[in-house]
């Protein structure tokens, strides 16, 4: 194996552990705070079937933004849909074609492809707002504008290789599946994959520490998951008991 | 009429072009020493003041959890640019919800995020300087708690919750703000903001009586610290006299005098307003709260029914039960507290109240929901109750009523411009400013509908209206409260001229 490849292995296990030991520890750090106050944004629901609803109106269709911006939430929108439909289909390099899972990938991956362009133009879009729109300018830190350029690079790499310059997709399966059952194999040398895989872990990499945290982050959100029922139930933190036993001492 | 520019009314809202600093000298008056230390922070700025404050922030990170997520999450999509009152109303771009966040925001990444440890220029990071804590204290008081960035917020993050918090710090580190924290030693020695003893109080409701039935002949009773009353009404100390608010309040003893109902007002939890919220300090808002229940069981009510107030529905809707609770001892088929509103129209539901529309016929009403109420509280059983009882209210008792703009009312309210403890004399071009949004929507609905008066459910929205409509060209006494519309339309038993002789209140409802 060459240098390149042991270096490009070496990214991906560094990669997956921050991503997931980091996202671990925010994850858990949003559990384990307490909100000690009721403060869902109302009218909100009054049940737990009405939070699980509105969460879903939220993560599926983006129903606040929806309701606040119709171009962020066009190209917003546009840009999450089609990085679902991308991801999904490049499961076809991390699933076996022989196991069970499997049927769904084949289907997938029409839809993947032509995502990607209603990916760049998402991106496009809400790129094109941060530099257009004065108060979003304003907002902006240099890496609000990094960020996009690195999922539009992403994007762009991935597009090249689909339409342009193909590069051998059975090696790069068997490399990520020797990656998966430690029994390694070697990378394609070919400049464009090397920069889209590069990309890829950089971004798994900043995804804990930075913005890319409201993914898991909003279904944290107390003014979204909670339920309306304040004078129906006591809602009472951890410490906030502490302080009324104390006080009751 | 002030030396400040007075933003035009046009034909629409309009959304300004950013202008750096617009109201970067705005800052309310700081807290003298003795009232910071009644409330148990320093006297003023502590020498450590940086260190007190990266604790409190580490503090707060671990209690709540909307301050730890809010810090994290925004990704600075913009949409909630354009729409807090105060930014479009002084153009000033750190009046922006997302800005708001960022003056905290940025100081949080520089001292408790990798990126903004190790790259603090890529994230916009800074240190905590004397001109970032004087930014905090300037524009965490330009922001009234109104939440309506957090309706817009793809993830529901509330400005309200960051500049809770950053009053917190501020107070942590010696620099209250004079307002709130005077008010709050106020309730806790007297027993409510405007520092009303109970021999005056008491005083005052007599003359209400007095003055009620020489103007109906009914002799409606305004009762102060009664023991074994059924309900306890607690309602904010400026329906005691201002106007319109009183005229609120006669409204709400006709009512509770028509249904003959056993009722009083407290003189130790005469305050229905609780300003520790304004100033994010749990422990300081759960000790006025607690004055609330300490009333109840001392007067024995079974009953608890909140006057109109915005923030304090807010803090007695949704957490009174938190800080105060559990209420066991009440009467457990009416939840607690009740809204005045909502017992106003259970009694129209049930056919228990009378009244002449037309007494109300000289006025075209518009309701403005109260930002607190709309967006944090609620009322009857189903969502928007809120929005709806308040308006079946002025309905049951004025023929006339019209809207304003759908995008201003209801969950997208606009804030009266004075609440979250800005309702201060040395705010006052902020209050104007963010006035604007509210005063166009009432111009539309004057132009469109021929609106003459608007009707408003909270003590410091009626007061804000009152001082900032004539800079916008309206008067004063076009501001109502929605109990004063009750009190107009209500049609007292045995009042000179009523055709029905019963007297007996209790019984009123069965004649109809
Ligand atoms: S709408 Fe929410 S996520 Fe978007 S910039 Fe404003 S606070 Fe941040
Ligand atoms: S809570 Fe209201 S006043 Fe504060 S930033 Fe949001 S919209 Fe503006």
């Amino acid at each position: 194996m060459s240098a390149l490849s042991v270096s490009y292995a070496i990214l991906f296990y560094l990669a997956t552990a921050i991503l997931v030991g980091g996202l671990f520890y925010k994850i858990r750090q949003y559990w384990r705070t307490p909100a000690p106050l009721k403060i869902a944004t109302t009218p909100a629901p009054v049940t737990q079937t009405g939070v699980v609803l509105r969460m879903a109106r939220e993560v599926v269709l983006f129903a606040s933004l929806f309701k606040s911006n119709k171009w962020i939430w066009i190209f917003g929108w546009m840009f999450h849909v089609a990085l679902l439909l991308i991801l999904l289909r490049h499961f076809r390099y991390f699933v076996d074609n022989t196991s069970l899972i499997w049927f769904w990938v084949p289907l997938i991956q029409p839809f993947g492809k032509y995502a990607a362009f209603a990916m760049l133009a998402g991106l496009g879009g809400l790129w094109a707002r941060r530099v257009l729109v004065d108060r979003v300018r304003y907002i902006s830190s240099p890496s609000d504008h990094l960020i996009l350029a690195l999922l539009l690079s992403i994007a762009g790499s991935g597009l090249l290789m689909k339409f342009v310059s193909h590069t051998d997709i059975v090696a790069v399966k068997a490399f990520f599946s020797g990656l998966m059952t430690f029994s390694f194999q070697p990378l394609p040398n070919d400049p464009i994959l090397l920069v889209h895989l590069g990309l890829v872990a950089t971004l798994m990499i900043i995804f804990p520490v930075s913005k890319l945290l409201h993914a898991p982050g909003m279904f944290f959100s107390p003014t979204r998951n909670q339920i309306d029922n304040p004078r129906e139930k006591r809602h009472l933190a951890p410490w906030a008991a502490e302080l009324e036993a104390e006080k009751a001492k | 009429m002030a030396d400040f520019e007075v933003p035009e009314l046009k034909e629409t809202l309009e959304i300004p072009k950013y202008v750096d600093g617009a109201m970067a000298h705005s800052s309310p008056y700081i807290a003298k020493a003795e009232f910071q230390e009644d409330l148990g922070f320093p006297g003023e700025l502590v020498e450590n003041w940086q260190q007190v404050a990266l604790d409190k922030m580490t503090d707060l990170r671990t209690r709540y959890r909307s301050f730890q997520v809010f810090l994290d999450i925004c990704v600075k999509c913009g949409a909630c640019t354009d729409k807090c009152h105060y930014y479009i109303g002084t153009s000033d771009p750190k009046n922006m919800p997302v800005a708001r966040q960022d003056l905290l925001r940025k100081v949080y990444r520089r001292y408790f995020t990798f990126a903004g440890k190790y790259f603090p220029k890529l994230v916009g990071a800074v240190d905590l300087t004397k001109d970032v804590l004087d930014e905090w204290y300037s524009y965490y008081h330009q922001c009234s708690q109104c939440r309506r960035c957090s309706v817009f917020c793809p993830y529901g993050i509330d400005t309200a919750e960051i500049s809770m918090a950053a009053r917190e710090i501020l107070d942590s580190v010696g620099v209250g703000q004079k307002y709130c924290n005077e008010i709050l030693g106020k309730v806790f020695k007297i027993g409510n903001n405007l520092g009303l003893p109970q021999p005056a109080l008491a005083d005052t409701l007599e003359g209400l009586e007095e003055e009620v039935e020489d103007d109906t002949g009914v002799p409606v009773k305004f009762p102060l610290d009664q023991k074994g009353a059924e309900i306890l009404l607690v309602t904010p100390s400026a329906d005691f006299f201002a106007e319109p608010h009183v005229d609120g309040l006669i409204g709400y003893a006709k009512v509770f005098h028509e249904a003959g109902a056993s009722w009083t007002m407290s003189s130790y939890a005469s305050e229905a307003g609780n300003f520790g919220m304004f100033i994010g300090s749990y422990e300081t808002m759960q000790r006025a709260a607690l004055r609330i229940r300490k009333a109840a069981i001392d007067l024995g009510v079974k009953r608890i029914v909140f006057g109109e107030c915005g923030h304090a529905w807010r803090v007695a809707y949704a957490f009174l039960n938190t800080l105060a609770g559990p209420f066991d001892f009440l009467d457990p088929r009416y939840p607690v507290p009740q809204h005045i509103c909502e017992y106003t129209y259970d009694l129209i539901q049930q056919g228990k109240l009378k009244f002449d529309k037309s007494e109300n016929d000289h006025m075209t009403l518009t309701f403005h929901d109260s930002c607190n109420v709309a967006r944090a509280t609620r009322m009857g059983d189903k969502p928007g109750g809120q929005l709806d009882i308040p308006r079946a209210v002025i309905k049951a008792v004025c023929n006339n009523y019209v809207d304003m703009p759908v995008d201003t009312i209801g969950e997208s309210t606009f804030c009266c411009g004075g609440g979250g403890g800005l309702l201060t004399d040395d705010l006052m071009e902020i209050r104007v400013k963010g006035a604007l949004p509210r005063m166009q929507a009432l111009k539309t609905a004057t132009d469109e509908g021929g609106v003459t008066h608007m009707a408003a459910i909270c003590a410091i929205c009626k007061s804000q209206f009152t001082k900032v409509i004539p800079y916008y060209g309206f008067t004063m006494d076009q501001i109502v409260s929605v109990h004063q519309l009750v009190s107009e339309a209500i049609i007292l038993t045995g009042a000179p001229g009523d055709d029905e002789p019963d007297s007996d209140n209790e019984d009123s409802s069965d004649n109809e």
